[in-house]
Formats: C-alpha cells, sequence, structure tokens
C-alpha cells in the first residue's frame, strides 16, 4: 500500500503549516531520519524527518502551500511497490482552512502539482475554521514517558496499530531531541547545528571537556531566554554609605551570632520593593500575565562547572539575619550539588551579584519564567556631586534586565526607585 | 539428581509424604489394584497396604465426600479424580463441602485434602474428556488451584499441597505425565503462591500454566531467532496467584500475552490480564493478547483437535502483534 505523507502537528498549537521547501524530490529513495521537507509552523520552520522508508512517488503539496494538519502532503511508494495512476490519498474530507488575511496572496494560492479532491488548498472564501481537535492515540507508557520528558504527544507520529503512539516512538523523539512540551522549539535560526566541519584550532592546542547536563540546561534555558525574551535594560546608582555603616553596626554589636552580607541586605530590600511595586513581581503566559503575590527571591549562586539559583521563599515575611543564614545554608549545599529540585525552582525574581569581584556594572538574562532579574554591582568608592558638592561616597550600581512582555519601562523603573529608597533608608529594612 | 517422569516424580511426593505422616492416604478409581489409570500411583499399595491406598467404586461425589470427612476428622487424603472431567460430579463436595468448611463452621473444622488428577486435553479422548477446567476451581473462595508444568514442580509442589492447611485442588496434564527431567531427591518443597520465571527475557512477557508453558517456552526460542527476547512466566499455582512476578515483569518489558489451553470467556487469562490491566496500567505499551483454546468442545479427530488448541504459532504471531512486529 502507498503511504500517504501527511502535515504533521510539528506544535502543541499548529493547526496548519506551511511547506517552506521540499529537500526530496519524486522519485527519491527516503531513508529513515533523513530530513524530507521543511514546514514553516507558527512558531518556527522546523524540518519533517523521514519515517516511513521508501521512495517519494509524489509530491501533492507544493513549495509554499498551506496545508492543514493531517492532510496529505506526498505519497510515498515502499520498496518496490509500483503506485497506480489514479491513486489516491484515504485521507479525511477537506477542510478548507481559513485564508489568513495577512498572509501575502503568493502564499495563500499555492501551486499544487495533484489537484485531487482529498487536498486542502486554500480558498480565499473560506468558512469558518474547523479546528482540528483529533484524540492523539497513545499508550499508557507511552503517555507516561511523554510526560516525564516533558515531550508534547501532538509533536509525534505514532507506528503502532491505527498509529498509535508507542514507547518506541517517544525514545526516538527524545533522541532526536523533539522538545515541543517545555518551549524548547528551536526556532529557524537555532535549528542551524554548529557547522560540524573542521574547527579553525589546531586538535593539540585545545582540550575537549564535555558538556554536563548542567551546562547543557544552561546553554539551552539561556539562549532561549536571550533569543525569545525581549530584554530592556534599566541602571541605576545607589549610595550605599548608610547601609554600610548600619551593616558594620550590626556585625559589629553581634559578635558570633551572626555577620550579615552586603547581599542579605539587598535580598531584603529586593523584596519589599517588589511589594511595593508588585507589577515587577510577574510572569508571561500566552494567555495571562502571572503577578505574583510573594517575593520568592532567587539568589545566583556560583558552582563547580556553572551556576544555580537557590530560592529564598516569602522573602519579604523574613528578617535580614534569617534571610542571611537561609542564603548561607543553601549556597553551602549549592556548592556540594546537595539541592532540591523545589529549593532552586519556583522563583519569581533573580539577583545576581558580581560585586565582590570587582565588577562595575552588568546586565543578566532573564531566568524564565522569572519576569526580571538584578545584576548587582561592586561597591566602591567614588566621587559623587551631592548639592553642588563634590564628595567621596560608597557607591553601587544596580542593572534591572526586564522582560518587557511583562515589565514595562515605567514599571522597570518605578522598581529600581524604590529599591534605590530602600538601600539608601535601610533602617526600614529591620521593620 | 535423577532425571524422572512428571509422574514418577507424583509418586515420589506421595510416597515422601506418606512415610512422612501416617495420616495421609491415597483415594480413588483404580489407584491400589491396577496401579493408577496412568499409573501414578505404581507400586503405593505394595509399599501402603489397602487401608492407606484405598480404591473406590466409579462415583466421584461419593468418595469425594469420603475424603472431606476423613479431613474433617483429622486425616490428610489426597483423593484422585481419574481426570478433572470425572470431578464435576464430585463438585458439590468440592465447592459446597471442602470450600466452605472452615468458614461457615466459624473454623471448627478445615479441609486439609489434596483433589488430584489429569485436567486439560490429552490426545483425541473427545469433547467430555478434553477440558481445562482450572478457572471453575479458581473462582471458588476457599480453594488453592495448583498446576505444574515439568517434573520437579510436579514433585515440589504437590508435596506442598499435600502439607498445606486447606483444600488444594491439584490439577495435572495427562500428555505430561511421560515428560523426563531431573527432580532434586527427598525433601524438596515449592511453596505455594510463587510463580517461577522459566526464562528471562526484556521485550514481551508470557504467561502460561500448565502445559502450555513447555508451549510458550517453544515461542520464546522461535521469538528470539526473530530477535525478539520473551520472557516466560509459570505461575505454577493459579490461585493464590503470585500477581508481583508477574506485574515486576510487566513493568520491565511493558508488553504482554496470557496462553491457557481453556476456553477464552472468563478464563484465567482474562483474570491474569485484568490485573496486569488494573495494576500495570501506565507501564504498557500495547494491550495485553490472549491465546486460548478455541471457543468450541474439543472436536474428536486429531487435525481439529490441533486446531482447537493453542499452538506454538498461534503464541509466536500474537507475541509479534503485541510487540508492533506483525
Amino acid at each position: 500500500m502507498p503511504i500517504d505523507l501527511l502535515m504533521t502537528q510539528l506544535s502543541p498549537t499548529m493547526t496548519e503549516g506551511k511547506i517552506a521547501r521540499w529537500l526530496k524530490k519524486e522519485g527519491d529513495t527516503l531513508t529513515s531520519g533523513e530530513v524530507l521537507a521543511e514546514i514553516e509552523t507558527d512558531k518556527a520552520t522546523m524540518e519533517m524527518e523521514v519515517v516511513d522508508e521508501g521512495t517519494l512517488h509524489k509530491i501533492i503539496a507544493a513549495e509554499g502551500a498551506i496545508i492543514n494538519v493531517g492532510m496529505p502532503i506526498a505519497i510515498i511508494a515502499e520498496e518496490g511497490e509500483e503506485v497506480a495512476d489514479d491513486y489516491q490519498p484515504a485521507s479525511n474530507a477537506p477542510s478548507a482552512p481559513p485564508a489568513p488575511q495577512e498572509t501575502p496572496v503568493a502564499i495563500t494560492q499555492p501551486t499544487v502539482t495533484a489537484p485531487t479532491p482529498a487536498v486542502a488548498t486554500v480558498q480565499p472564501s473560506a468558512p469558518t475554521p474547523v479546528v482540528n481537535e483529533r484524540r492523539i492515540k497513545a499508550t499508557p507508557l507511552a503517555r507516561r514517558l511523554a510526560k516525564q520528558k516533558g515531550i508534547s504527544l501532538a509533536a509525534i507520529r505514532g507506528t503502532g496499530p491505527n498509529g498509535r503512539i508507542i514507547k518506541a516512538d517517544i525514545e526516538l523523539a527524545s533522541k532526536r531531541g523533539i522538545n515541543l512540551g517545555i518551549g524548547n522549539l528551536t526556532t529557524q535560526p537555532a535549528a542551524r547545528p554548529m557547522p560540524q566541519g573542521p574547527l579553525p584550532y589546531h586538535a593539540d592546542e585545545y582540550e575537549r571537556i564535555e558538556n554536563s547536563m548542567m551546562r547543557k540546561t544552561i546553554a539551552r534555558r539561556l539562549s532561549e531566554s536571550k533569543q525569545t525574551v525581549p530584554h530592556f535594560y534599566l541602571s541605576l546608582d545607589v549610595n550605599m554609605d548608610r547601609l554600610m555603616d548600619l551593616r558594620a553596626q550590626l556585625n559589629g554589636a553581634a559578635g558570633d551570632t551572626f555577620k550579615l552580607s552586603v547581599n542579605d541586605f539587598i535580598i531584603k530590600a529586593v523584596a519589599k520593593a517588589l511589594v511595593d511595586v508588585p507589577a515587577a513581581n510577574a510572569s508571561w503566559t500566552e494567555s495571562h500575565t502571572l503577578q505574583h503575590k510573594h517575593a520568592h527571591v532567587s539568589v545566583a549562586v556560583a558552582i563547580e562547572g556553572g551556576l544555580i539559583t537557590p530560592v529564598v521563599r516569602f522573602a519579604e515575611q523574613k528578617g535580614v539575619v534569617e534571610i542571611s543564614n537561609e542564603v548561607k545554608e543553601l549556597a553551602t549545599r549549592a556548592r556540594q550539588g546537595a539541592l532540591k529540585p523545589e529549593e532552586y525552582s519556583g522563583g519569581t525574581f533573580s539577583i545576581s551579584n558580581l560585586g565582590m569581584f570587582g565588577i562595575k556594572n552588568f546586565a543578566a538574562i532573564v531566568n524564565p519564567p522569572e519576569g526580571a532579574i538584578l545584576a548587582v554591582g561592586a561597591t566602591e568608592e567614588r566621587a559623587i556631586v551631592d548639592k553642588g558638592q563634590l564628595c567621596v561616597a560608597q557607591m553601587m550600581t544596580l542593572t534591572l534586565s526586564c522582560d518587557h512582555r511583562v515589565v514595562d519601562g515605567a514599571v522597570g523603573a518605578n522598581y529600581l526607585a524604590a529599591l534605590k529608597k530602600h538601600l539608601e533608608c535601610p533602617a526600614g529594612l529591620l521593620i | 539428581m535423577a532425571k524422572i517422569t512428571y509422574r514418577e516424580a507424583l509418586n515420589q511426593a506421595m510416597c515422601e509424604e506418606m512415610a512422612r505422616d501416617d495420616r495421609v492416604f491415597l483415594m480413588g478409581e483404580e489407584v491400589a489394584e491396577y496401579n493408577g489409570a496412568y499409573k501414578v500411583s505404581q507400586g503405593m499399595l505394595e509399599k501402603f497396604g489397602p487401608r492407606r491406598v484405598v480404591d473406590t467404586p466409579i462415583t466421584e461425589l461419593g468418595f469425594a465426600g469420603l475424603g472431606v470427612g476423613a479431613s474433617m476428622a483429622g486425616l490428610r487424603p489426597i483423593v484422585e479424580f481419574m481426570t478433572w472431567n470425572f470431578a464435576i460430579l464430585a463438585l458439590d463436595q468440592i465447592v459446597n463441602a471442602a470450600a466452605k468448611m472452615k468458614y461457615m463452621s466459624g473454623g471448627m473444622y478445615s479441609c486439609p485434602m489434596v483433589f488430584r488428577g489429569a485436567g486439560g486435553a490429552a490426545a483425541r479422548v473427545g469433547a467430555q474428556h478434553s477440558q481445562a477446567l482450572e478457572n471453575w476451581m479458581a473462582n471458588i473462595p476457599g480453594l488453592k488451584v495448583v498446576m505444574p508444568s515439568n517434573p520437579a514442580d510436579a514433585k515440589g509442589l504437590l508435596k506442598a499441597a499435600i502439607r498445606d492447611n486447606d483444600t488444594v485442588c491439584f490439577i495435572e496434564n495427562e500428555i505430561n505425565y511421560g515428560d523426563i527431567a531431573e527432580v532434586p531427591e527427598g525433601e524438596y518443597i515449592i511453596p505455594l503462591g510463587k510463580a517461577d520465571i522459566k526464562r528471562q527475557g526484556t521485550d514481551i512477557t508470557m504467561v502460561a500454566h500448565s502445559r502450555m508453558t513447555g508451549f510458550a517456552l517453544l515461542a520464546a526460542e522461535e521469538l528470539a531467532k526473530q530477535g525478539i527476547s520473551a520472557e516466560v512466566i509459570d505461575p505454577r499455582t493459579i490461585r493464590p496467584l503470585d500477581e508481583t512476578t508477574i506485574l515486576n515483569s510487566v513493568r520491565k518489558t511493558n508488553r504482554a500475552i496470557v496462553i491457557e489451553e481453556g476456553w477464552r470467556f472468563a478464563g484465567i487469562g482474562a483474570e491474569i490480564s485484568a490485573r496486569i490491566m488494573e495494576k500495570a496500567f501506565d507501564d504498557l505499551d500495547a494491550p495485553v493478547a490472549r491465546v486460548t483454546g478455541k471457543d468450541v468442545p474439543m472436536p474428536y479427530a486429531a487435525n481439529l483437535e490441533r486446531m482447537a488448541m493453542p499452538s506454538v504459532l498461534e503464541i509466536v504471531e500474537a507475541a509479534r502483534v503485541v510487540c508492533n512486529r506483525a
């Protein structure tokens, strides 16, 4: 039997796809895993790989055609098989998809090489869209594995009976890195892997260090953030004289009971400012903006081979000493690799402090799904002008990186102003 | 270790238990003077005398009742049915008396006894003599059902059944009586309720009991040639069923097939596949399949009889379907 190659659902929200490019032509032999075509979805251009081996008998949907998910785009002949001239793909009746108004006419009027009735060509006067709500058949085991691995079943083609998704399909998808379920959709530029040709370095002039899981996660999450989150940056100088005095007084009186760091005060001030400006304590989702009720502050901690962000929960309710002890304890266990997942996830706002390295200022990358991250520079003596007088003060530069989808410029500025107020009148942090 | 037949292993188990415990005795049609219809009790009359190896009239209900009474009075009878087809006549004693005695007497009486004999089809003995009725027995609370698939299991399980303090339906297989294999000598006891993994595998779990265990092992050989690694589990005790061993295997292989000689409707396979569905649902990568006897009275003609029975080929094909390799 000839195999009908259908438009696959390549993202959870995809209802139709555009044939960006055929990489195989009619008559070509198809080997499993080869790239057959590039499909433009609502999110990105994705590669469609060969699953059923054979020969590409006929291309039904030409380049530029927009085809509904589940509709045939080509016919594959199995090895040695003759396909009858009058063979028609055995697909559903055509449900004409809506003509996307914003799409140029050249694309909504695809040239279809074989105008069989079953092919869904795009009609400009199309009726109401038929949403493709097909039930995905998958074995209980496949569903469980997909959930564990964060793979969207919608992105997978089942090879079991009646197109059922089975364990092997999940394993294959996992191996190929289809990871749509957790938003790791490879966008077009990212889909181009690093050229695997010879590197412009002599092999004896570098050491190959295998990337750890942590390294890969950092690379993936931060690439994703920097490429998909619209960042903007706000900087502000803070006079730290009073806070440094207060800290010295408190530490001097504490004896051995505690030792507060500048960062402990910053965490407390960050949390208080989030209460003052709750709009800055927010996360983006497609349908809603989540405005958090508490300040769960992620604190970036450098550890062997990377970094991790343990979370100080309900920081707005905690005292500076309590925060200080908690951060010390979390950081110690972070360096031992002994943090539990719930201890480094669920933060609503991050702090990255490179002040101890003497860094004056820097811009951090937003840590999704958080809406902002504060980059803290060194506290240092600088010459400032105060009421027309040149004088010396201990200054610190803060840079807030915001996800513009949830935190606008004015919100970010208000937030930084509130933060500055708390840091410059630090007695309030002790209340 | 000596190689002996399945029937000799049963004989050895009974002789050892009768020598150990003088409350144990054997009763049934042709068990004494004729040495047993299938020669399972060969030489036992000579060894233990007519008080302990007792020929009965052809009255299944009658001598089953005698056994129930003897067990209530403190003896440990082994009641042999020539085959389990004839035990149908004795069901009132098995189901209404033995199985319920402990319950209905409030624990004052129990029936520590063994009903044993051949079950399943032999070779061309017709519809009335070719039935696998283990699911009837296993359906009754108060009965244990034990079915050995090889000589060593036959010995170890029968000794455990005789020592058990409840009523045990011990169902042998006539075709297996001549099978020869190594059997441990002396005290060799296999606890009831413990399944045995007859072959390790990774791709599919095959659960089969009695004669079908051998069929499943042959099918596993063939599947191995086709690149499918099958694990074969023999429950050995149908009730109580060792579901832990079965479920652990399914959690490893994610696929299962149950094979039985009996009919499909409400059979042992129905019970086992339901338990797998209930307790290992999230581990299943395919529906559990069953290979069973065909839904007809057993034909007398040899060719039709073969077709009515599960075959190794059917097991192989069913396994391939379950493994998505059909």
